[in-house]
């Protein structure tokens, strides 16, 4: 058996894993409710938003925070480019079209960061170094900022869905587009400014989790582990999303521990057996067809 | 030739009752038609008898087999066909490949036969061929023949969605709204194509269908819901002169 | 457009139609049996490679292309086909047997993953094969015993009753032999009830399912068939690598699949031979790119990927149907020459068609 000090470490990290699989997922739901396209390179979005950071904070000196800020406004602008320019054009293309085309994205933010940044891992300077002693436990201060950082974001998200004009309509027009636009909301716009904060989303992602996983290019693969959280959760609810990924990261530490041999591959394995039991998840979201 | 019968026919979406304690009955041969206002449940009840949707309550049979027994791809094997209210046509396939597939329920089928093309599979061909060709002549569709659907107009789709459906040599038709976004020319080619369909094919047809004016001309008797819930049902005078009937369509005057 | 004036039925169902088909099938699968003639060993192999991607771009196309089952995972099959032979071979099976015993076998797991997938749609499948990848990629590299694991294993030699397939235009024909029969076969199918329900599937399963079509077990059955001819071509592969790694059979094998038949035009099989042209031949030209480009921008190892999915992007922009998609608009220029107009080809509007009601 496992003694309990590392089981509390191993759940600890599992949580924060799972929290960073989260905050990465929900790029994926929400560009999915908006647009009914998996963007597969979100994972890759995450990548370069912490690139770009490290390139706002350090290499224009302005430091962590306002280089942060600023590097979230210039990949939501590229969100919102990506959107109107291209993604528009393509809807009511064959889904096979649609993937390739958002992993063909992949491809070339994946090289596109090599050529700038090069190919070695980089490390970025947080405030979260060091190790923050809880309740007569001790646990690193990266992964706390984790957990905060995406229990801040959903809250965050909640209230502008739930609250503000321009998320009710975003609302409105992920159920029925037609009614939305005929309603007189610029559906098309918001859209559009559905990536934006997906890519925002996606590099506050890329910021918090350099410390763990170094900026590399490579980094954006945990988008799929991402995907894969979602997908066990039932990817049609932001709550069943986050549930999910922290089912999955709450898993992977552990099973790594005694399955050395399929490192890496468990949270692949519970989404196969979930989808296998319940093909639509853990929390299903009906929807009825019309016909 | 054999009946539909459909008794207390109920489902609930969600707390709704799209279809309430629905009771009616086909003869073979006739042409029944289902009215009712938008949402009243008509498209429901089509759903409900090809066995896409699970009713919460009721029976229905056709001739000696109990519906609910026949899973959604067998319903055609009793011989009903159907067609669906905004058009579902297979869009990338040639009208040809479509009507083809039309004849699936008459077709055997063997994946590895089927790769290697052998043992009679083109005399089987010719063969399925000419009876699609025979629908394509009735229909009056041979110069879309080799068309795909996405680059039909909407009235050619309409009847290439019926075609389909009668290659199939149903016994029983069911039509979702086969006039609608039609115009008067194309309505009238309706009113005779589903005169022909029942007189020289003798299939019973049962549709759905919002133009009095074609109900009128083509239907034996008429059934009018709303809410869910029979109203009338009964020759076109009778369900038209109906007060329930005028009272559903007119809104409740004071 | 060139009219065909139809005078039996069999115009339809024959596999090919106008004189000009004819002669340009004829003239292509020509060319194919003279080249060992003319072509030096090193640009037979490649040929012979280019083969092996038609077979397994067609097995992908018959499961994307004709079913609309989008697989991230047929690397996977790619794999179990090549080891899975190379085993066979290993213990002493003769070359047939081995091939048929591996296709049998890559066809019951494609069937089993069809299975489960048979209930999923959309993405869901799409992440459900690509973890079926990822899990197969980890088996083959920790199973050691079986596979020799990440160092590697050696493919034995090419050899069918004594005779070995020790030059390079042997192994040609043998793949060539393979590749005809595969696309005859998949041609079969479009021309017969089961490619049509295939299609039907795609299209609209509602329809499908009203007309007959049982959807689950033809989705099942477009797997099996789709891992068998892609098994096949792991077969052919693993006698051109010579040597397997797990690392060979990846994500980035997968996409490349996928790429091949979107870029050739998904739902023909002329797509997924112009594919295979295409995935065959970029190498070459970016490494011809490389050195007319500036030092700074030539040497950069990203190069090849950014061009990849730069291509993948103006291809799914600008002409969805891909590279035959181009190629049927450029016969049709020369066939009505000079009456071509622009308005032939105009694509109707698309709208988005939405999954989420099911």
């Amino acid at each position: 058996m496992l003694p309990i000090e590392d089981v509390v470490r191993l759940g600890f990290i599992g949580v924060s894993q799972g929290c960073a699989y989260g905050l990465i997922a929900l790029g994926f739901v929400l560009i999915y409710k908006a647009t009914e396209v998996v963007n597969f390179a979100h994972g890759e979005f995450m990548m370069f938003g912490g690139f770009a950071v490290l390139t706002f904070s350090e290499g224009f000196g302005l430091g962590f925070w306002p280089g942060l800020i600023v590097a979230c406004l210039a990949m939501g602008t590229a969100g919102y480019l990506v959107d109107s320019l291209i993604m528009r054009r393509i809807i009511g293309q064959s889904q096979a079209s649609i993937f390739i085309l958002t992993v063909a994205f992949g491809f070339i933010l994946r090289s596109a960061a090599g050529m700038i940044w090069g190919w070695s891992p980089l490390s970025l300077d947080t405030p979260f170094d060091g190790e923050t002693t809880l309740a007569g436990v001790t646990l690193g201060t990266d992964r706390l900022a984790i957990i905060a950082t995406t229990a801040v974001l959903c809250t965050a998200l909640y209230m502008f869905f739930g609250r503000s004009r321009t998320g009710i309509a975003m609302q409105a027009s992920s159920q029925n587009q037609l009614a939305a636009y005929y309603m007189g909301i610029p559906v098309r716009r918001l859209v559009s400014l559905v990536w934006a904060i997906a890519a925002i989303i996606a590099t506050v992602a890329g910021a918090v989790m350099a410390p763990v996983t170094q900026l590399e290019t490579n980094v954006g693969f945990i988008g799929i582990k991402a995907l894969a959280g979602a997908i066990v959760g039932g990817f049609g609810s932001i709550p069943g999303t986050l549930l999910g990924c922290m089912l999955i990261g709450v898993i992977e530490p552990f099973a790594d521990y005694f399955f050395p041999a399929i490192k890496g591959v468990s949270a692949y394995i519970v989404m196969l057996v979930v989808l296998f039991i319940r093909p639509e998840g853990l929390i299903v979201q009906t929807y009825r067809k019309k016909v | 030739m054999s009946s539909l019968v459909v008794e207390n026919l109920s489902i609930e979406f969600g707390g709704v009752h799209a279809v309430d304690e629905v009771s009616f009955a086909v003869e073979p041969g006739e042409t029944f038609a289902i009215i009712g206002p938008n949402g009243a449940g008509k498209s429901t009840i089509f759903n409900l008898i090809s066995r896409i949707y699970e009713p919460t309550n009721g029976s229905m049979h056709y001739g000696e087999r109990d519906l609910l027994d026949v899973p959604a791809h067998k319903v055609i094997d009793l011989g009903i066909a159907r067609t669906f209210q905004n058009i579902d046509l297979f869009e990338q396939a040639t009208v040809l490949q479509n009507l083809l597939v039309g004849r699936h329920r008459r077709m055997s089928r063997n994946l590895f036969r089927d790769f290697l093309f052998i043992a009679g599979a083109r005399a089987r061909e010719r063969e399925h061929r000419r009876k699609v060709e025979d629908i394509i002549d009735l229909m009056e569709i041979a110069h879309y023949r080799d068309q795909k659907i996405a680059d039909l107009p909407y009235g050619a789709r309409k009847n290439v969605e019926l075609a389909r459906a009668l290659c199939s040599e149903p016994s029983l038709l069911l039509l979702d709204e086969p006039a609608s976004g039609l115009n008067q020319e194309e309505t009238d080619d309706v009113s005779f194509w589903l005169d022909d369909i029942k007189h020289d094919l003798g299939v019973t047809i049962v549709m759905v269908e919002h133009d009095m004016g074609l109900v009128g001309r083509v239907a034996d008797r008429v059934m009018a819901i709303n809410d869910g819930k029979l109203l009338a049902i009964g020759t076109p005078d009778e369900v038209r002169n109906d007060p329930a009937v005028q009272q559903a369509y007119l809104g409740t005057a004071a | 457009m060139q009219t065909v004036f139809k005078t039996s039925y069999d115009q339809d169902i024959n596999l090919l139609t106008k004189t000009g088909e004819y002669i340009r099938v004829s003239i292509v699968i020509l060319m194919m049996l003279a080249a060992p003639l003319f072509v030096d060993v090193y640009y037979l192999g490649e040929l012979g490679l280019l083969l092996v991607y038609v077979i397994a771009g067609i097995g992908l196309m018959i499961l994307t292309g004709f079913t609309g089952q989008v697989s991230f995972g047929h690397a996977a099959f790619l794999g179990i086909g090549a080891y899975s032979h190379s085993i066979l071979m290993t213990a002493g099976l003769p070359f047939p047997v081995s091939v048929v015993l591996t296709v049998a076998l890559t066809g019951i797991i494609g069937m089993l993953l069809g299975r489960s997938a048979s209930k999923m749609h959309g993405f869901y499948l799409a992440v459900a094969t690509l973890a079926f990848l990822i899990i197969i990629e980890t088996i083959i590299g920790e199973w050691t015993d079986m596979t020799g694991g990440y160092a590697g294993y050696a493919v034995p030699e090419l050899e069918m009753f004594g005779f070995y397939f020790a030059e390079v235009w042997h192994q040609y024909y043998l793949y060539l032999g393979f590749a005809l029969f595969v696309i005859w076969g998949a041609a079969n199918l479009l021309r017969s009830p089961t490619g049509r329900s295939f299609l039907a599937v795609r299209d609209s399963e509602l329809s499908a399912r009203s007309l007959g079509i049982n959807v689950e077990w033809i989705k099942i059955q477009s797997f099996g068939i789709s891992a068998a001819i892609t098994g096949l071509a792991g077969v052919l592969l693993a006698h051109y690598l010579a040597y397997l790694s797990p690392e060979t059979f990846g994500v980035l094998e997968s996409l490349k699949l996928l790429l091949m038949i979107v870029v050739g035009g998904l739902g023909s099989i002329a797509g997924a031979i112009f594919g295979a042209i295409f995935v065959s031949l970029l190498p070459v030209a970016i490494s011809i790119l490389r050195d007319f480009l500036p030092g700074v921008v030539g040497e950069q190892a990203g190069l090849e990927p950014m061009l990849f999915g730069l291509i993948i992007v103006i291809f799914v922009i600008f002409e969805p149907e891909g590279i035959n998609g181009r190629w049927k608009k450029l016969l049709h220029f020369f066939e009505t020459f000079p009456y071509y107009r622009k308005s032939s080809f105009v694509r109707q509007k698309s709208y988005l068609k939405t999954e989420r009601m099911r």
